[in-house]
């Protein structure tokens, strides 16, 4: 019995925690499924996506990967490039998560940047089961993203209105999590080098084969800049 | 090979990247990262983000069409109103807003 209502005050700790990304995914979810509507995939590759892949800006550009038939390999450089981020949120996991039980799997599978947010930093209250409180918020929040992006394919298939523009709603996203990344931090050396340089290499290389090169050359700036990076120097 | 099973290939293809980077250091990081691994993964993201910006805007047109007037006033307008409400949601929902009424009845 005891046991039963520390499941339950749990699951409503976990629920409200979890409403500002059920806000957010729905609506950015929604975003996802009507522009894959849009070019042309109905609402089970929106459930498919959501539930296989789970990453909110990489499915946004899968979208355009899918509608421009890219290449396999271009497909996977740009999957690791987009959600390489994903590899440092589990290291600062790894205590934490390899001491979970036969939910771990999910847990790694389902670390989404909000969901990472909610679970790295909760200070839990007495009565609260830390374990369930992160697979709850893992549940929830994958849930929200599945119904937003499903609802929105379904919806975009009878939308009144035109909808050209919408894919702006993705670059809209980006700018909103670099003006944040530009706030949180003083130094501005990696984000000004991410910009010149994909901005020189779209210049360069064209609009359809400059992302390669962008990356080759974001990843050797880095490694230049690495002295000047962690000297605390800022820019 | 037909649309249909190309794409499911492409999202295979994204999906099991995606799940091979989430799993990875629990992989291969047992006992502690290497100092420059952790080094990229502090420094990566901020570059990354702005090539993700770069990226969505790489058919813009400063020389014809509407001259990237769309595309430069709803970047300014979600700049400007995120630096002010900080709220994702809205300044998501003004910029696409404000960019469909642009290309569609504007220019």
């Amino acid at each position: 019995m005891k046991i039963r209502s520390v499941q339950k005050n749990t699951l409503k700790y976990a629920w409200k925690a979890s409403l500002p990304v059920m806000a957010g995914y729905l609506v950015l979810g929604i975003g996802f499924g009507v522009l894959l509507e849009d070019k042309g995939y109905g609402w089970w590759w929106a459930a498919l996506m959501s539930l296989t892949i789970y990453a909110g800006s990489m499915q946004y550009v899968a979208v355009d990967l899918l509608a421009g038939g890219a290449t396999i390999v271009s497909a996977a450089l740009m999957t690791i490039f987009v959600n390489i981020r994903h590899v440092f949120y589990g290291l600062t996991m790894l205590e934490k998560y390899n001491a979970t039980g036969r939910e771990k799997p999910y847990l790694i599978f389902a670390l989404t940047d909000e969901t990472y947010s909610l679970v790295c930093s909760a200070q839990l209250p007495d009565g609260i089961d830390e374990k369930r409180y992160d697979l709850y918020i893992s549940l929830l929040n994958q849930g929200y993203w599945v119904i937003g992006s499903v609802m929105g394919a379904v919806a975009g298939a009878v939308i009144p209105f035109s909808s050209t523009g919408i894919d702006f709603s993705m670059t809209a996203l980006f700018v909103v999590i670099f003006v944040e990344q530009w706030e949180k931090t003083k130094q501005h050396l990696s984000a000004v080098s991410g910009i010149v340089i994909s901005v020189l290499c779209r210049i360069v290389f064209g609009a359809s084969s400059f992302l390669i090169p962008a990356m080759i050359g974001i990843l050797a700036a880095m490694l230049l800049e690495k002295r000047w990076l962690e000297g605390g120097r800022t820019l | 090979m037909n649309h249909t099973a190309y794409a499911l290939i492409q999202v295979a293809v994204i999906a099991g990247i995606t799940i091979l980077l989430r799993f990875l250091p629990f992989l291969v990081f047992r006992n502690g990262a290497p100092k420059l691994v952790l080094y990229l993964g502090k420094v990566l993201p901020y570059a990354i983000i702005g090539m993700l910006v770069v990226y969505c805007l790489r058919n813009v047109s400063f020389t014809d069409g509407s001259y990237g007037i769309c595309e430069v006033l709803s970047v300014g307008l979600v700049v400007v109103l995120h630096k002010w409400k900080h709220n994702t949601l809205l300044s998501v929902a003004a910029g696409t807003v404000c960019y469909m009424v642009l290309v569609q009845a504007v220019f």
